[in-house]
């Protein structure tokens, strides 16, 4: 199910395409375009010059021609901004068939009583109520969403994340929730049937990527608002402009009208708004993330806290290796060879990370003597080694080898096993034959260029906040090294929620990720909250996204989408209104260069004849739309930084290039347009 | 264009920088509570008001009790100023016995005058008492301008605090704005004036004899009092017909310069007060520098237009530039300054005809006006409206710094921005609905006395002065008929109220959003880089509503002046 990914849908896919154009007429009708003011206003003037082209043309007279392109080519202006929000929506769509394959209508093995797990009834999936309770076995679906109440099975949710591995299902704890539509691929579980009909996670999901439930967001509102004001502006300037013109002793006909007060309103933006918003939402379901609203992407944006939670984000999940610290008069090179030989037997994540710290350190490859037998370890002994010839190596918890050894720690390992300790690590102890040669420090390793990513954040203004269990000493050493800008230790989940409420109430938005029950209240404050598809039924509802993969470091991603949604929105509204200048200087001077010669002064562009400067801006109005649907789609680039120096770029690309590209583009289509020969005679 | 003329503009606009700083820091500090250096002389005076009127000055008002304590407060005196006019015939102090204006102008002329527009349709001469200019006129010069100081500050406020309902007290900002701001500035000005000779006499008209033995009536006043307010609050109701064109309104080059001062002073330290009232001094400087260049930038482009001479006059030294309609004792250059200066404030007076400057001369000022009267605006209309432009630059670029929209720690939403659209959309509806209007119509026709480009031109600055609540005339409309009275009267109103209404409310409901933090993401709104997209937005918003009717009236006249026809 992988192919739910957007990598495999091209930005013009045929099939996209085809039923985009389809799709595009049928949005034409008006009753549903006035959720568009900008484009609803478009339609009607296109309504209006095409019946009086018509009129024109059947009365034969000699300007029909001039009406009926005009009027065709605000059609065209309409379609596609119809065609970019159907292109947009197909893309959802094709992500949503491919979910909508795995919702199966199992039966249900439906138990009258869940503590006896041999009597039940089969029931249709679909018929299943949030309170009943089935048992699943291996290789059966999981016939709605619930919660584990008793067994432990390991499940194969890649019809939800994509990711073939599965995962372990289990009563109690933080992995308790399975999702419907999930298959098990070992053992039986007795699940709690917690949604209703219809509004499984799946089905929301579906309708999610669908877009079929898609409210305009509060900033899309907003924007709305802005440009049906504006459309509102221009009207009253066109309209009133016949009065004015009419005093001046020209007559404006309805074509010349309609193409400039067209080109005025902002149809770029009002045409590519809901496809741009609808993109956004696909983008962030292309990274396997499923946010619950537009809303909460909206807010992505806005965050200015992280909380990441210490492990699997800031620092891999097992302690490593750090240092080997040899006893007083033990030399490191013996010591690291010690610390190989003991470890070879030892196959925990701790061993392996010690033998490779040695490789890497000290070039030393594990090579046991043959005939050596390995002491595995085990939880008892808390020990691991290697017996040879009747000599012992062995690495272990400190006071496991002091017991082992029987002899007090020599010189050097006390104050060294104290020191680790104090800096937040874990000490072992290694020997040989009865004596402790030295310590080796376990520590928590931060990930690799995660430091160079809180950088980045933290131009971008965004605050990185570790959260963790360990002590404020283990804490703050490891806050250090990440280069995050606060921490909270010992962190209970009450921690965390009075250190969200604290923050907000300094004004700041903050995004979490979590996974567990006692998460969900900190996930429900914080301004948005991401939790892990592996989490608990609770969480997820308490979030407004769920990482389907269950991965706690896609937080930062999550806000730079959000981020990218905001940009595209505002680079386009930007340059929208940027180009409106070049039409006032294509068809000011077209209209009333009759009455007042002088003003072709304006024609800067040097437009051929005032027909095909008109209908030049007309075309150029139109094409732009089509010429930015992939830019819509794709988003704005998006490269961290501050917000003045994106600012400044932004504006430079977007406001600048869309008070100057507008004047080349309308040019050139001028100069095609004559050298076709449309406008001789 | 002469080196002592941009040295004369340099000094003006200098001095004016230079004093916004202290006096609008002063502002905030008085109209926040704190004590001023006048307050040992003026606290028993301001505590006095407060128990005459039985008013709580530290009781809070939310945006709709200010705004509704503001609207009665104008409509009870707009009554009185009316049944000033009506009976100002019956009334005492009126040596020329001028007679009851007709309720129709009357009506226009109270209208304008608590409109802070100042739009005379009367000729001040014969028209007005001196009881009228000075209980009447005078007053409300000080009137108008105090509640708009007072709703700059209740909107400023908004921006201060998060999470606040009140926007502060209405009747102790105008006691404050009227007694601490107003009321001093005046005094000194007056004293200036009278120094330099402005009458200040309730005499009445002396008849002298000219040399030609001809008897001539020469018109006085109590103006040096009248004068000052006139100026400091950007009323621009002249006691005379001339205006500060008159030399007992404006007797010289240096007064001219003084008055220029004083008719930016507080317009252009409101910022700074913006600045402290929101507790960083940065994002006031930057809206004064949006103010600020976009002036300088008008004036040098005004003053390039009148340096020149007209083309059509042949026979002339075209060194000397147009001279038509301007006082030599001011010149080209303090003429170019005045006008600018006094259509970019919603002042209105004027030392020069505007209907004689140079086709884009006559633009820049018309354009000033147009681009919503906030360069550097009205002494508080200007800066409430600024503040539009500043969230609606913030909405449309904000966006492209990633985050939604938020200007001062305030996100702006769907209704702050319905709300600033509604303000910004009376300007439009009004000047280019009027205007198109009085041009069909055989009635507005009959006011022009002009034709082609110029009467448009004329029509148009008469609508877009009312609407803007100027006050200056083009002339060349006679503006005292059926349909330019009432319907420019309503101009005025909806210019000043129809804004101001969505504008209180837009700041009650910022004044309630939390205030949010800021930081490397959000957007810098006191940088250059904003200073520049303001400027950009608000060229291009205004550009956009009126080019079309300006390409129609001025330029098309320049470009027809060029090829030889004029109007």
């Amino acid at each position: 199910m992988s192919n739910i990914r957007a990598e495999t849908i091209a930005l013009f896919e045929p099939s996209i395409i085809g039923r985009g154009l389809r799709d595009a007429v049928v949005k034409l009708n008006p009753a549903s375009l006035i959720a568009n003011p900008v484009i609803f206003v478009t339609e009607v003037v296109a309504i209006l010059t095409t019946l009086l082209g018509l009129r024109d043309a059947l009365m034969g007279t000699g300007t029909a021609w001039f009406a009926l392109s005009i009027g065709a080519w605000l059609w065209l202006t309409v379609l596609f901004a119809t065609f970019a929000e159907a292109v947009a929506e197909g893309r959802g769509r094709a992500r949503a068939e491919s979910m909508r394959a795995a919702r199966t209508d199992t039966l249900a093995h439906r138990l009258a009583d869940p503590r006896d797990r041999d009597h039940f009834d089969n029931v249709a999936a679909p018929d299943l109520r949030a309170g009943d309770c089935v048992i699943v076995c291996a290789g059966e679906l999981v016939p709605s969403d619930g919660e584990v109440i008793e067994g432990v099975a390991s499940v194969n949710e890649s019809a939800i994340t994509g990711e073939s591995a599965p995962v372990i299902r289990e009563a109690g704890g933080d992995r308790s929730a399975v999702t419907g539509g999930t298959q098990l691929v070992s053992d039986w579980l007795v699940i709690r049937i917690t949604a209703s009909p219809g509004s499984t996670f799946l089905d929301r999901m579906i309708k999610l990527v669908e877009g079929a439930e898609r409210r305009k967001t509060p900033n899309e509102i907003a924007l709305d608002i802005l440009l049906a004001g504006m459309t509102i502006i221009f009207l009253i300037a066109v309209v009133t402009l016949v009065g004015l013109a009419d005093y001046s002793g020209t007559r404006l006909s309805v074509p010349v009208l309609a193409a400039l007060l067209v080109t005025l309103i902002p149809t770029t933006i009002g045409g590519l708004l809901s496809a741009i918003g609808i993109a956004g939402m696909d983008r962030l379901v292309r990274f396997n993330v499923v946010a619950t609203s537009g809303r909460a992407v909206e807010a992505a944006g806005d965050v200015d806290t992280l909380l990441l939670d210490k492990t699997g984000t800031i620092t891999f999940g097992n302690r490593m290796a750090g240092s080997f610290i040899p006893a007083t008069g033990v030399a490191e090179q013996t010591l690291a060879e010690a610390c190989v030989l003991a470890s070879v037997g030892d196959d925990t994540p701790e061993g392996r990370s010690i033998l490779g710290f040695a490789r890497d350190r000290y070039g030393i490859v594990p090579t046991p003597p043959a005939g050596a037998s390995l002491v595995a370890f085990s939880a008892n002994t808390r020990l691991s080694g290697l017996d040879h010839q009747g000599r012992a190596w062995r690495k272990g918890a400190v006071d496991s080898i002091l017991s082992f050894v029987g002899t007090p720690a020599p010189a050097g390992v006390t104050e060294a096993t104290e020191r680790v300790a104090r800096s937040g690590g874990t000490p072992l102890a290694v020997s040989v034959d009865g004596a402790v040669l030295g310590v080796i420090e376990l520590k928590d390793v931060v990930k690799p260029g995660i430091r160079a990513r809180f950088a980045e954040l933290r131009r971008m203004g965004i605050r990185t906040v570790m959260v963790t269990g360990d002590n404020r000493v283990t804490a703050a050493a490891i806050a250090t090294e990440a280069g995050v800008d606060d921490f909270i230790a010992e962190a209970t989940p009450q921690d965390k929620l009075d250190y969200i409420r604290r923050v907000q109430a300094e004004g700041r938005l903050v995004a979490m990720a979590g996974d567990g029950t006692n998460d969900a209240p900190a996930l429900a404050q914080a301004d948005v909250g991401v939790a892990m598809q592996t989490g608990t039924q609770a969480a997820r509802e308490a979030g407004n996204m769920v990482d389907l993969d269950s991965d706690p470091t896609k937080l930062i991603e999550v806000v730079e989408i959000g981020k990218q949604l905001l940009i595209t929105r505002g680079a386009l509204t930007t340059f929208s209104i940027a180009n409106d200048v070049s039409k006032y200087f294509a068809i000011l001077p077209a209209i009333f260069v009759a009455t007042y010669p002088g003003l072709a002064a304006l024609n800067v562009m040097r437009l051929a004849s005032p027909q095909s400067a008109i209908l030049s801006a007309v075309i150029f109005n139109a094409l732009i739309i089509v010429a930015l649907v992939p830019l819509a789609l794709r988003g704005v680039r998006f490269s961290p930084m501050g917000a003045a120096a994106l600012l400044r770029r932004n504006l430079l690309i977007y406001g600048l290039g869309g008070l100057v590209a507008p004047f080349i583009g309308i040019k050139l289509i001028d100069l095609l347009l004559n050298a076709l020969g449309l406008f001789q005679g | 264009m002469t080196i002592a003329g941009w040295l004369q503009i340099a000094l003006v606009l200098g001095v004016v920088a230079a004093a916004a700083i202290p006096l609008g820091s002063y502002s905030a500090r008085l109209m926040q509570g704190g004590r001023t250096w006048l307050h040992p002389l003026l606290g028993p005076v301001e505590r006095a008001c407060y128990r005459l009127a039985g008013i709580d000055p530290t009781a809070p008002m939310g945006w709709r009790g200010y705004l509704g304590a503001l609207l009665i407060f104008n409509a009870a005196h707009f009554l009185l100023l009316y049944a000033m006019l009506r009976l100002q015939g019956l009334l005492p102090l009126n040596p020329q016995a001028v007679a009851a204006m007709s309720p129709r102008l009357a009506f226009n002329t109270a209208i304008s005058f608590v409109t802070n527009t100042n739009w005379q349709a009367y000729s001040g001469e014969s028209g007005v008492s001196y009881f009228t200019q000075m209980l009447g006129l005078t007053v409300h010069n000080f009137l108008s301008a105090a509640s708009g100081i007072a709703a700059a500050f209740a909107v400023a406020r908004a921006f201060a605090a998060g999470g606040v309902t009140s926007l502060g007290n209405f009747w102790a900002d105008m006691v404050r704005a009227t007694l601490y701001i107003l009321l001093p500035l005046t005094v000194m000005l007056t004293i200036i004036l009278i120094a330099a000779g402005v009458p200040q006499t309730l005499a009445a008209y002396p008849v002298a004899t000219t040399l030609q033995g001809a008897h001539q009536v020469i018109a006085l006043g109590p103006i040096a009092f009248q004068e000052a307010i006139k100026l400091l609050g950007t009323n621009g109701g002249g006691f005379l017909n001339a205006n500060s064109a008159h030399p007992f309104e404006d007797p010289s080059a240096l007064i001219t310069m003084i008055e220029c001062v004083a008719l930016t002073l507080i317009p252009f330290s409101l910022p700074f007060a913006f600045g402290e009232v929101v507790g960083d001094r940065r994002q006031g400087r930057a809206l004064f520098l949006v103010m600020f260049i976009l002036v300088i930038a008008a004036v040098a482009a005004c003053y390039a237009a009148e340096a020149a001479a007209n083309p059509l006059l042949t026979g002339i030294d075209p060194t000397g530039g147009n001279m038509e309609g301007k006082e030599t004792r001011f010149g080209i250059a303090l003429s170019s300054l005045f006008a600018v200066l006094t259509t970019g404030t919603s002042c209105g007076a004027v030392n020069a005809m505007h209907d004689s400057f140079m086709p884009l001369g006559g633009m820049v000022v018309l354009f000033m006006i147009q681009l919503g009267e906030v360069l550097p605006g009205g002494v508080g209309s200007g800066l409430y409206g600024i503040l539009v432009f500043a969230l609606l630059a913030v909405f449309v670029a904000g966006l492209m710094v990633g985050r939604t929209p938020e200007y001062l720690g305030k996100k702006v939403q769907a209704r702050e921005v319905k709300l600033a659209m509604l303000a910004v959309l009376i300007l439009p509806l009004t000047i280019l609905g009027g205007t198109a209007i009085s041009l069909v119509t055989a009635s507005g026709l009959g006011s022009l006395a002009n034709a082609g480009p110029h009467g448009l031109t004329e029509m148009l600055y008469g609508w877009s002065s009312a609407a803007g609540n100027n006050g200056s005339a083009f002339a060349g409309l006679s503006a005292d008929t059926g349909l330019l009275d009432w319907g420019l009267a309503g101009a005025m109103l909806l210019g000043r109220f129809a804004t101001l209404v969505p504008i209180m409310a837009l700041a009650g409901s910022l004044a309630q959003k939390p205030k949010l933090a800021g930081g490397a993401g959000t957007f810098p709104t006191h940088g250059p880089l904003f200073v520049g997209l303001l400027i950009g937005v608000i060229l291009i918003l205004g550009g956009l509503q009126f080019l079309p009717a300006l390409s129609l009236g001025p330029l098309a006249e320049q470009f027809a002046m060029l090829s030889g026809t004029s109007y």
